[in-house]
């Protein structure tokens, strides 16, 4: 793989920092976002990357625990120019977000005291419902869809234990989990009979 | 030791949260202001709200947000290192399995499962946003509904679903329109 660009080592993980630096710094809007400005860069770009190969790192990164914009990071930069390269990415992809929220931390003291920053963020947090509750609609919608009895209980009980009983989060995950396990088990074992 | 404190209550952000962006919502909210006193819900709130309208990850602005707050920039670095470090390793793992195995039935079902559960905690997190929003904190009892925020709620959640507009810009006229209500109207 690293043989394959003729760019030096060196050029390659200030390249990587330089361009996940600024990737991170400007885009709004989640995960998603940022692995489409990802691609543009180093596939269409840079040519790093096959488009099969962006696509996979996408999925991994998606199904990995972890943000999707550090974890696409992570791949990418490993890809690129191994271990070095993925703590070069890494570090790129989080500055941004760690020094400006550590600016607007130092004065939120100050900040949200005052009565006008006050109000503006009361009237902000209502449309922060609103958005959340939003993509809470279009994800469960894609849930319904698949009409699994099973996906539904999940949903239901995972509710249930998270906003009624406020069981740990993590257990609500690992169980969730099991109860995957247990239905990749069953279907292996349904096919086998067959 | 409050940098270590950090640390292990991000990793547990950093491993559990599947799916991302919203995903990390909930596991914050556990350990930041139900399972260690850190900081309160209303300041959850908004920090959430200081998330949605600055670049970046959620969990690493709420690692940042709360590290400074508690410990200062050490306290920033210790939390963001914790809620990186999962990442790194099992990213590199599942890389290895899946270049090695191409996918994996097991895999594959096993985040299957996991999406409802996502989905629900989301939700979860969402309604507790919610309930800020209309009770500010007081009991939940119809008088005490803050009728400007439901009010900012039901047109900012029809603006977002029905007219698709921007969730930036929504927030954005959300915060406008309460304050010039709040200012002008409610108080006079």
């Amino acid at each position: 793989m690293n043989q394959n660009h003729p760019v030096p080592e060196g050029k390659r993980l200030s390249t990587l920092f330089f361009s996940m630096l600024y990737i991170s710094a400007f885009t709004f809007g989640g995960g998603f976002v940022i692995v489409t400005f990802m691609k543009r860069k180093f596939v269409d770009q840079l040519h790093w990357l096959t488009e099969e190969e962006m696509l996979d790192l996408t999925a991994l990164a998606q199904s990995s625990p972890g943000a999707i914009a550090v974890n696409a990071a992570i791949l990418v930069g490993w890809r690129a120019a191994g271990f070095a390269g993925m703590a070069a990415a890494v570090a790129g992809t989080v500055l941004p977000p760690v020094a400006i929220l550590s600016v607007i931390s130092l004065f939120y003291a100050a900040f949200a005291s005052n009565i006008y920053v006050a109000l503006v963020l009361r009237g902000m947090q209502a449309g922060v419902a609103a958005v959340i509750l939003d993509v809470v609609w279009s994800l469960g919608k894609g849930v319904a869809k698949q009409k699994s009895t099973l996906d539904l209980f999940i949903m239901a009980a995972a509710f249930a234990a998270t906003f009624l009983f406020h069981v740990n989060v993590i257990y609500i995950i690992l169980a969730a989990a099991l109860a995957g396990v247990l239905r990749a088990m069953y279907q292996k074992r349904k096919g086998e009979q067959v | 030791m409050i940098y270590l404190q950090l640390f292990f209550s991000f990793i547990q952000v950093g491993m559990f949260s599947i799916g991302g962006g919203y995903a990390a919502m909930p596991l914050i909210q556990n350990q930041v202001v139900e399972l260690h006193p850190w900081i309160t819900m209303a300041e959850f709130t908004d920090l959430v709200t200081i998330a949605e309208m600055t670049p970046g990850p959620i969990a690493i602005n709420a690692a940042t947000f709360v590290g400074i707050r508690i410990a200062g920039l050490p306290g920033a670095v210790a939390a963001t290192m914790g809620c990186i470090l999962p990442s790194c390793i099992i990213v590199s793992l599942l890389a290895w399995v899946y270049y090695k195995y191409q996918g994996g039935k097991a895999l594959q079902s096993v985040l299957a499962s996991l999406r409802p559960a996502v989905v629900a905690l989301i939700a979860g997190a969402g309604l507790s946003i919610l309930a800020v929003v209309l009770f500010q904190g007081q009991a939940m009892a119809i008088k005490n509904v803050d009728w400007v925020g439901a009010g900012l709620f039901a047109a900012a959640f029809f603006a977002l679903r029905r007219l698709k507009w921007n969730p930036i810009l929504v927030m954005s006229l959300c915060g406008g329109a309460g304050a010039l209500v709040n200012l002008f109207i409610v108080s006079q």
